[in-house]
């Protein structure tokens, strides 16, 4: 709890920043079509904002930085994971306009108007997402890294599943779908956990869809 | 990754004819691959257009009774439309065994058919790669090269392509749609789209400076058993070793692209006449020219017994 | 606290809270994303620059220049420190290539710079342009080439180079039965999901590192040693560990690296080191070959077993000690065992989990497989013919407790094992050909000193304070329960506070001996808290009962926390060992069921079913020991038939070296776990009674897949990853 309060003042101090530098800047974004290239290696930066759980957040940005590097760097949102900034892990997992991606494999500057949802949006310490609890209590984690990233892609394949999104395993593609272990393991295999909870995150994830069918 | 500006392109010309006129300009929508290269530099461009504001994302019927396909619709709304899995089922398969959900919920239709070879020697900077650095050699040849081409190879590269949802584009005989920095726009059949490596790796597709993907247009349905079938050691999220669109109609005809084994969807239209006669007589004819190394020559026999595989499912 | 004598009944055995389910009590934490891991914390040194790490492009060589030209000049560089400019640095005790490399190097992506910007974006370009010119030199990356060029090592850890009892040579030869085969083991990468990643913050001549590290004082120690500074001036903060698995042991190059740019920089840096560099930049798993002969009679009884092993490492290195559980393992009068170290040029091999049996168990236990199938006897029931229960090179030593035989049997019955047809390629399951697969599991169990503070506030909370860290182990909760067991309060009255240099020095996290050690140095210090309150209240602590937050003796009951009214109340203590260890042999056991499918047509393998029965003392909690064991068995899995470091011969490395070309199992390649811990106490192990099991958990899981793809096809494949290219020649027809 102590921890979730310091996040708390963190994110609000750098708020302050962060307006502060926007002020300061006259960059206007976005840049013209023919926008000056960079042979001198300098940042070219440009502002975006976005919805970050339900909060909007304005932020002067490098083109290069990352919606994942935005959110830990910048918004110090440090929830969501670095394992390997290039898309083979999972652990950055994000949800954006309703849908799970890699945020480290998606500059922030094209997410202006998105709505991102992180795994700090879908619960906290005193009130826990019902996945949240189910990982908790089926223990579907042991180093905690790549967790944040199991649950917001567990958020969004039970979405998929209802929307009736078909997956590598689905028997009949023309068939109304069914969420067995196997339709569930298979979507569930973009996110890596080298601790090898997989067995337990199953567990947990399938309570949660019980419950809610 | 180097500095570059960004601009979001408000048409389809408008961003070839940006990319046209901007040193050393890249398109980008989905970016799962480009962003994943300009980390390491493999890809520098100093200037981005962003093209996912372009409206190309809808899946329309065409009037000949097939679908025109956006090029930025995502693998995800691709596979799960219900179209494609009544009338293109090995599209949905092929679009399905790729990536992860997450991959495949940003991955944009000509991303995929653009994307990069996986190959580790392109990947690693130190290394001699042609298809990165042109004249620098290939260090996949004698290296570690059990994941690479078989087929179409070259003294200068034996990188295969990556794609699933290629492969079943190649078997369903898909045409890509462009346009070009003056306007234009051109019909390209998919098999024309990939090259070869030959003696120019680097030069991956027939597209040319600035030109851009608007839609890959499906032809009408062939109807027959449809099955993708993606051989890998891992159960998911990992690349083909062998995969295997194929198409098999009642009287036995069909059609059959394989990935996994060239530098391009590998369909050889001549070999399907032997699909009477059994994946033997089929493989036989793609792999005539074969040219394996001592680590993936497994993927001759291998891609036999898969073709078979599912030769013996479609007919069942 | 001395533990020189067996443990007779104390407060642990109470079990109010010791031995019970319990969830993770970081938990909450965890699932929400507000836990700290080492590059999120913002909140610890304002003004954060970063530091992006260049690696050495050569396997082998030497720097002939470096060029910082450019790269000093790009936008929001601070400092650039390479070797040239890093002042003189030592090495670690623990460290075998130096972690900043240069003007020789010793291996590939071994650091050799750190580029520090105000931007992580600006100090990912700058890395780009360090310009380096390499010369390179002659390496030596072939295992199989070196192996007879070999020495003899002098291995700090598991054993002697060479052990022999009886005639081994004449037994052999001797034996009506007889097996002789080698196995080879790849390179395996820990391939945690948190990356090495360190900030560092100078404030004069004191260093605090804020890092990912498994061991506090060794990190801190080493970091001392390489700096050149005392000890006293560096501290490690390390709360939270994205995982390590022996990756994180040591001092790495980030960290110091981060050290070195903050000192250059003049502001407190961040490093994660980069995912492509990590299989290279750090320590692996090496490869081996392995030779291992038995004899037997007729009725399977083993007469003679020898195992070798060969492994290569960069000089400093150690060899990899895969013959260890062959020492122990099956009875038998004659036996060998040797271990020999080629030298090779390849990144710095170390410890990944269960280093030693985790090898060694993929191959013994493929042999032992192949022998039953000789020898016509099932392969559960040659085990069992064939168990000890003392050191058969030391018949005098027992084991404290070895319950190999009761681990095999419950699990053949749970398993229904007596379904499995012997003759392989014979069961099939639609397009799958099926089969059984079964291996022992075994690994040692370590004792060592560990140490911890405890303190009673006003308010009636215990709080823990040792340097012990929790890799994912559940060392927060098992520190808890110690506490709460000890000082008879419920969990929530304890806060544990673990990863700080500051705190008393404890064994660390590592050869699955953090649990049993790290509880039994809390235990320590909680008797000692007791014997205080128990005084401070005027109670002969002898009597003194801790239960439900009071302390009683005879009438008498006084809430605990009214002991700390004048101030808090502390006690420090340790466990220290005696001769234990040595006049019994302390393992752990256990049994592990495979069932696989493996495609008729592709030969592509899938694991369908997995048990495991493990032995392993007691459970301190039945909940994160299950979760250590079946994460073991799912690395195993990986270790079977995927995980596979691969050299390039002719460059010197380890050429797929990231997360995609270096497979791991991914959610679909795992099916349900099922595992089962027998009962059991071992009062030879500490106050705790209870021993390692993190490691366990992966010893001969690879081998249970292994022999259970041989059972569904008929091939067998003594060359680890077991993968569809080396079945499909064999295939059924």
């Amino acid at each position: 709890m102590q921890i979730s309060g310091r996040l708390e003042l963190s994110r609000r101090h750098l708020l302050i920043v962060g307006a502060a530098s926007l002020a300061a800047s006259s960059i206007a974004t976005p840049p013209p079509a023919a926008a000056q290239s960079a042979p001198t290696g300098a940042p070219v930066m440009t502002r975006v904002s976005f919805d970050v759980n339900g909060e909007t957040h304005q932020l002067e940005l490098d083109t290069r930085t990352t919606l994942l590097d935005a959110l830990r760097e910048h918004l110090h949102l440090t929830g969501t994971k670095k394992g390997c900034d290039h898309g083979q892990c999972g652990a950055c997992t994000v949800i954006v306009d309703g849908r799970r991606i890699n945020s480290c494999l998606t500059l922030a500057v094209m997410h202006q108007g998105d709505e991102i949802t992180t795994i700090e949006g879908l619960g906290t310490p005193d009130g826990l997402h019902p996945l949240q609890a189910a990982f908790i209590e089926h223990d579907g984690y042991q180093c905690g890294y790549c967790t944040p990233g199991q649950i917001c892609s567990a958020v969004a394949v039970l979405a998929e599943v209802k929307a009736g999104i078909p997956s590598h395993v689905t028997a009949d593609l023309n068939a109304p779908l069914r969420l067995t272990n196997a339709e569930l393991r298979e979507r569930m295999s973009g996110n890596i956990c080298r601790c090898g909870a997989y067995s337990n995150i199953a567990e947990a994830i399938s309570e949660v869809a019980g419950r809610s069918a | 990754m180097r500095s570059f500006s960004y601009e979001r392109a408000a048409s389809p010309g408008a961003a070839a004819a940006a990319a046209a006129g901007t040193a050393n300009a890249k398109f980008i929508a989905g970016g799962t691959n480009l962003l994943d290269l300009m980390k390491l530099e493999i890809e520098t461009p100093a200037h981005l257009i962003d093209v996912n504001d372009l409206a190309l994302d809808r899946i329309e019927e065409t009037a000949d009774g097939g679908l025109r396909i956006g090029a930025l619709v995502r693998n995800t709304d691709l596979a799960a439309d219900i179209r494609v899995r009544r009338d293109y089922g090995v599209l949905s398969r092929a679009l399905l065994a790729g990536a992860s959900g997450q991959l495949r919920n940003k991955a944009t239709t000509a991303g995929n058919l653009l994307q990069r070879t996986r190959c580790p020697y392109f990947y690693d900077t130190n290394l001699p790669c042609n298809k990165r650095k042109p004249g620098s050699g290939c260090a996949a040849i004698g290296g570690f090269s059990r994941q690479h081409a078989v087929v179409g190879v070259s003294d200068a590269c034996i990188a295969t392509h990556p794609s699933d949802m290629a492969v079943a584009m190649r078997a369903l005989d898909a045409v890509v749609e462009t346009v070009r920095p003056d306007g234009t726009t051109r019909s390209i059949p998919i098999a024309e789209l990939h090259r070869l490596p030959g003696d120019s790796p680097e030069i991956e597709t027939s597209l040319e400076p600035g030109e851009l993907i608007t839609a890959v247009v499906l032809p009408k349905p062939v109807g027959g058993a449809q099955a993708y079938r993606k051989v890998r050691d891992r159960a998911s999220y990992a690349f083909a070793l062998v995969s295997v669109a194929a198409i098999v109609q009642r009287d036995g005809t069909g059609r059959v692209a394989l990935g996994g084994v060239a530098h391009k969807p590998w369909r050889v239209e001549a070999a399907e006449a032997k699909l009477p006669d059994g994946a033997k007589a089929v493989t036989a004819r793609l792999f005539a020219d074969a040219k394996p190394t001592k680590d993936n020559a497994y993927k001759l026999p291998l891609a036999e017994r898969t073709l078979a595989a599912v030769l013996r499912e479609a007919r069942a | 606290m001395r533990f020189e004598h067996p443990a007779t009944f104390n407060p642990i055995d109470q079990l109010k809270v010791i031995g019970h389910p319990t969830s993770r009590i970081e938990g909450p934490l965890k699932t929400t994303g507000t836990a700290p891991y080492a590059y999120e914390r913002h909140d610890v040194a304002a003004n954060q620059a970063y530091g992006y790490v260049v690696g050495s492009a050569i396997g082998k060589g030497r720097i002939g220049s470096i060029d910082l030209e450019a790269a000093k000049a790009a936008p929001g560089v601070l400092a650039i420190v390479t070797s040239g400019n890093a002042g003189k640095l030592g090495k670690g005790e623990r460290n075998a290539a130096p972690l900043l490399g240069g003007p020789e190097i010793a291996h590939y992506h071994q650091a050799v710079a750190i580029v520090v910007a105000g931007t992580f974006e600006q100090a990912r370009a700058a890395a780009q342009l360090v310009r380096i010119d390499y010369v390179k030199g002659d390496g030596k990356f072939d295992l199989a080439a070196e192996r007879d060029k070999g020495i003899t090592p002098h291995p700090s850890f598991g054993g002697p180079a060479d052990t022999a009892v009886g005639d081994f040579a004449s037994a052999l030869a001797g034996a009506p039965v007889q097996l002789d085969a080698t196995y080879t083991t790849p390179d395996q990468g820990h391939a945690m999901m948190e990356p090495h990643a360190s900030i560092a913050a100078w404030d004069g001549d004191k260093l605090t590192v804020w890092t990912s590290n498994q061991m506090i004082a060794w990190g801190a120690e080493d970091m001392a040693k390489t700096l050149g500074i005392p000890k006293e001036n560096v501290r490690l903060v390390s709360p939270y560990i994205g995982g390590g698995f022996g990756g994180k042991l040591f001092l790495r190059a980030e960290v110091l690296l981060a050290a070195l740019g903050a000192r250059a920089a003049g502001r407190p840096v961040k490093v994660a080191l980069q995912r492509p560099l990590m299989f290279n930049n750090t320590t692996h798993r090496p490869a081996t070959i392995q030779r291992i002969r038995i004899g037997a009679e007729r009725d399977g009884k083993i007469t003679a077993i020898g195992h070798e092993s060969w492994s290569g490492n960069v000089k400093d290195g150690e060899p990899e000690m895969a013959v260890s559980q062959t020492r122990l393992l099956y009875a038998g009068a004659s036996r060998m065992t040797a271990t020999r170290l080629a030298a090779l040029d390849l990144p710095e091999g170390n410890a990944m989990r269960a280093p030693g049996e985790a090898s060694g168990m993929m191959a013994l236990e493929i042999a032992i497989d192949e022998f039953a199938d000789k020898l016509g006897i099932d392969p559960v029931v040659l085990r069992i013919s064939n168990d000890t229960q003392v050191d058969p090179e030391h018949p005098e030593r027992h084991f404290s407790q070895r319950q190999l035989v009761q681990c095999l049997s419950d699990g053949a019955a749970r398993f229904g094992w007596d379904k499995r047809n012997p003759k392989p390629g014979a069961v099939r399951d639609g397009r799958w050909l099926v089969g059984m697969g079964v291996a022992a599991a075994f690994r040692n169990n370590l004792v060592a000193k560990s140490a911890a503070r405890v303190r009673l506030d006003q308010q009636g909370i215990v709080t823990v304070e040792t340097d012990m860290t929790d890799i994912g182990t559940g060392s927060y909760t098992i520190i808890a329960q110690t506490a709460a067991e000890m000082m008879g309060v419920p969990l929530d009255k304890v806060a544990v506070r673990l990863g700080d240099s500051d705190f008393p020095v404890s064994c660390g996290s590592g050869g699955q001996w953090g649990g049993n050690n790290s509880t039994a140095g809390v235990y320590a210090a909680c008797t000692k808290l007791r014997e205080t309150i128990a005084q401070k209240l005027g109670f002969n602590s002898a009597e003194a009962v801790f239960a439900d937050g009071v302390v009683r003796s005879g009438n008498r009951s006084v809430p605990l926390a009214q002991a700390a009214g004048g101030g808090d109340l502390v006690a420090e203590d340790a466990i220290e060992y005696g001769d234990l260890a040595k006049t019994y042999q302390q393992s752990t056991f256990g049994a592990h069921f495979v069932e696989v499918g493996v495609d008729a047509d592709t030969a592509e393998i899938r694991v369908r079913r997995m048990l495991a029965v493990c032995a392993a003392g007691r459970i301190l909690n039945p909940k994160a020991a299950r979760s250590q064991v079946i994460g073991a068995m799912t690395m195993g899995v990986g270790a079977a038939l995927m995980e596979d470091l691969v050299v390039d011969k002719r460059h010197g490395l380890f050429i797929n070296h990231d997360l995609a070309a270096y497979e791991v199992p991914v959610h679909a390649d795992i099916p349900h776990q099922e595992m089962i811990f027998l009962d059991e106490t071992d009062p030879i192990s500490s106050p705790m009674k209870a021993k390692g099991v993190a490691e366990l958990g992966i010893c001969g899981v690879a081998a249970a897949v292994a022999n259970a793809v041989y059972n569904a096809t008929g091939v067998r494949v003594r060359d680890y990853p077991i993968t569809l290219d080396k079945l499909l020649a064999g295939m059924p027809v």
